[in-house]
């Protein structure tokens, strides 16, 4: 009985297999797309992105929900190796393991990019390129926002992501960096709310009782957005205005801050594209067509968002997210 | 009972200092700390935050005493408040008004509890792994409900919920007061206080003594879910929108604690839920102190364990009998196990 369900299964499979190389016998490029899942908004938003970005370029992309488990991820680069793909995208949920895997599809001759994150691994040939944000670079362009709008002095609240964390670390290392130079702005309080907005609101109720009801706080800072809009609301219930009593910095451009730029309630926001794929796709494309590899590491574009476009933005994302 | 009763007050007592102690640390590293101002009609200030960000923890440390005091353990309640604010988040942004949103999250809350309950009750599953299920499942349900994104709202009536005030008091505080007031009423001025701690005491023995010991146990499953639901809601109600990633996560692993710095025994038997609330508050005074205090993030959860640690030694049994040998009535050996 199970032998006969595993036959079928083997058979539809192998007729799947088949009709996929035939599909792919044709001029178009096809890109099995091996994604973490939909843990965040985020991640969801970098999914549709894909899909569409890969629409505009005529490519067909196959995408599979590996839902978090680094098992999945495997499978499904076997899968898409079988299927003989032109490229596979990788967004590795972990950093370590991927060697006998990424080594099957080199052997097979498909390149495999990484999406959003990076791998460790001895041997850097196993992947063609990384396409990836620099979160130093992030955390240094809010910190040259803010010292170019207080005139280099202010006194700073930080919100960290979780601690130890890499993104967290990149962050706050660029944004010291961003505001070296200036002795009059001064990170005064530090604390980890945690990436989420009940943390974000709760670390910055504390923070504004501790430095004089908030009148010593001139701006807070955080990792993401979700722990900024918390403090925002923190900001609010202390009867204080968020964007003008104490200003308001902080990294991903998820559509709600946008919102609260809008509103006048938040000033600056770094966005973290979720247009991963698009540069992977042209590297792709000029890799097939002259055989140039791209870089190592492709950096995605770092920008920063005011409140001036802040509307148009928020309609322009809210459906993707 | 005149005797149980005093003594049950003078356990209280234990929390109810180290409590203050906890305070009065606080106000060493931050002078500032019992001052307190009226803000928008509201009070404001960090005594109040304690009270306010430690509401949530405080009604599910509600639930899970009684849950614990019949020898089980609900590992979900986290996972329940993740489903109630996604439930209640969905429905408001869907433009549902509140007695239906409340009507519906509470009942999801209920639902999870039945589920435990029987599993617990009817098909004999140790509580740890039947609430499991619910622990790991639950939070890929909300995920569900809210499609993986942090889904918010604009409703001025749920979110006073959660950042309103009842009488210059910050409503969650309100909630939480009265959800006690309510399980004291339930569980004390009826039978059921009783029915629960002997079915913790000896399941076999109160069936044979006449108690549909099932019905208590589902009863105070039901009762964890519905504590944990009203928790979720007025989360999900603080922060405008539902996180269900995040909502309640880690937060069955505190509210254990708070049941047993309450000085609950994990065996089952003997349960006290004001002196549970006010470990609640306990580990929340710890929390909002660390962050007053400008302490490192990196240094949050050792200042946390060693405060922690030292309570739990304190109440230890063989640290009793060293330091208090003339107080009898504290050196019995298994508190936890003394039929009223």
């Amino acid at each position: 009985m199970h032998l006969k369900k595993l036959m079928t299964t083997a058979a539809l499979a192998a007729l799947a297999i088949g009709a996929a190389a035939a599909a792919q016998a044709a001029d178009k490029l096809t890109v099995g797309f091996v994604q973490i899942g939909a843990e965040s908004g985020w991640r969801a938003a970098e999914t549709k992105v894909s899909k569409q970005e890969a629409d505009k370029r005529g490519i067909d992309l196959k995408i599979s929900d590996a839902q978090q488990k680094q098992e999945n991820e495997i499978k499904a680069i076997r899968s898409f190796i079988a299927q003989g793909v032109d490229a596979i995208f990788l967004a590795p949920v972990v950093a370590t393991g991927w060697d006998p895997v990424l080594k099957e599809a080199k052997d097979a001759k498909i390149p495999v990019f990484l999406l959003d994150r990076n791998i460790e691994t001895q041997d850097k040939s196993l992947y063609l390129t990384a396409v990836t944000s620099d979160a130093v670079l992030e955390g240094r362009t809010a910190g040259q926002w803010l010292a170019k709008q207080t005139n280099g002095k202010c006194n700073i609240v930080e919100l960290q992501g979780t601690v130890g964390a890499s993104v967290a670390l990149d962050r706050q290392k660029g944004f010291v960096e961003g505001i070296a130079g200036h002795p009059d702005l001064k990170i005064i309080r530090t604390q980890s709310g945690d990436f989420t907005r009940a943390g974000g609101k709760q670390v910055m109720e504390s923070f504004l009782k501790a430095e004089n009801g908030g009148k010593n706080i001139c701006a807070v800072y955080a990792h993401n957005d979700d722990m900024e809009i918390g403090a925002i609301q923190a900001i609010k219930e202390a009867g204080l205005k968020p964007g003008k009593d104490i200003l308001t910095i902080s990294i991903d451009g998820v559509p709600d801050i946008f919102k609260a730029m809008s509103e006048g309630e938040a000033n600056a926001s770094v966005e973290l594209t979720p247009n991963m794929a698009g540069p992977a796709f042209d590297a792709l494309i000029a890799y097939k067509k002259s055989g140039t590899a791209p870089p190592k590491w492709v950096q995605t574009e770092t920008k920063l968002y005011l409140p001036d476009t802040a509307t148009a933005e928020y309609t322009r994302r809210k459906d993707l997210y | 009972m005149t005797m149980i009763r005093t003594l049950r007050s003078f356990h209280g007592a234990t929390q109810v200092a180290v409590l203050l102690a906890v305070l009065l640390a606080n106000w060493l590293v931050f002078p500032g700390f019992f001052a307190i101002r009226l803000q928008d009609g509201r009070l404001f200030g960090s005594l109040i935050d304690v009270l306010n960000r430690g509401s949530p923890v405080a009604l599910l440390t509600l639930g899970m005493t009684l849950v614990i005091a019949t020898g089980g353990i609900d590992l979900s309640v986290g996972a329940v408040m993740a489903i109630a604010g996604a439930v209640a988040a969905t429905l408001t942004r869907d433009g549902q008004g509140l007695p239906v949103v409340l009507a519906v999250s509470l009942a999801a809350g209920l639902a999870c509890g039945l589920w435990n309950g029987l599993l617990v009750a009817v098909l004999r599953i140790q509580p740890i792994v039947a609430t499991l299920i619910l622990m790991v499942a639950g939070r890929g349900i909300a995920q569900l409900i809210t499609e993986g994104q942090i889904v918010t709202f604009v409703n001025p009536q749920l979110s006073a919920l959660g950042s309103g005030e009842f009488l210059t008091v910050p409503m969650p505080v309100v909630i939480a007061l009265g959800m006690l007031v309510l399980s004291l009423l339930l569980t004390r001025a009826t039978a059921l206080g009783m029915l629960i701690e002997s079915v913790g005491i000896n399941r076999v023995a109160s069936a044979f003594a006449g108690i549909n010991t099932g019905a208590v146990i589902v009863a105070v499953y039901v009762w964890c879910g519905l504590c944990s639901a009203v928790a979720g809601v007025i989360v999900a109600a603080d922060i405008r929108g539902a996180d269900a990633n995040n909502a309640g996560l880690w937060l069955e692993m505190d509210a254990i604690l708070a049941v047993v710095v309450g000085g609950t025994s994990l065996l089952g038997g003997r349960f006290g839920l004001a002196p549970a609330i006010v470990g609640a508050f306990i580990i929340q005074g710890m929390n909002t102190g660390i962050l007053l205090s400008g302490f490192k993030p990196e240094f949050n959860l050792i200042v946390k364990a060693t405060v922690i640690m030292i309570v739990l030694l304190v109440q230890s049994p063989a640290w009793r009998t060293f330091s208090l040998p003339s107080l009898p009535s504290l050196q019995r050996k298994h508190p936890g196990r003394t039929v009223p």
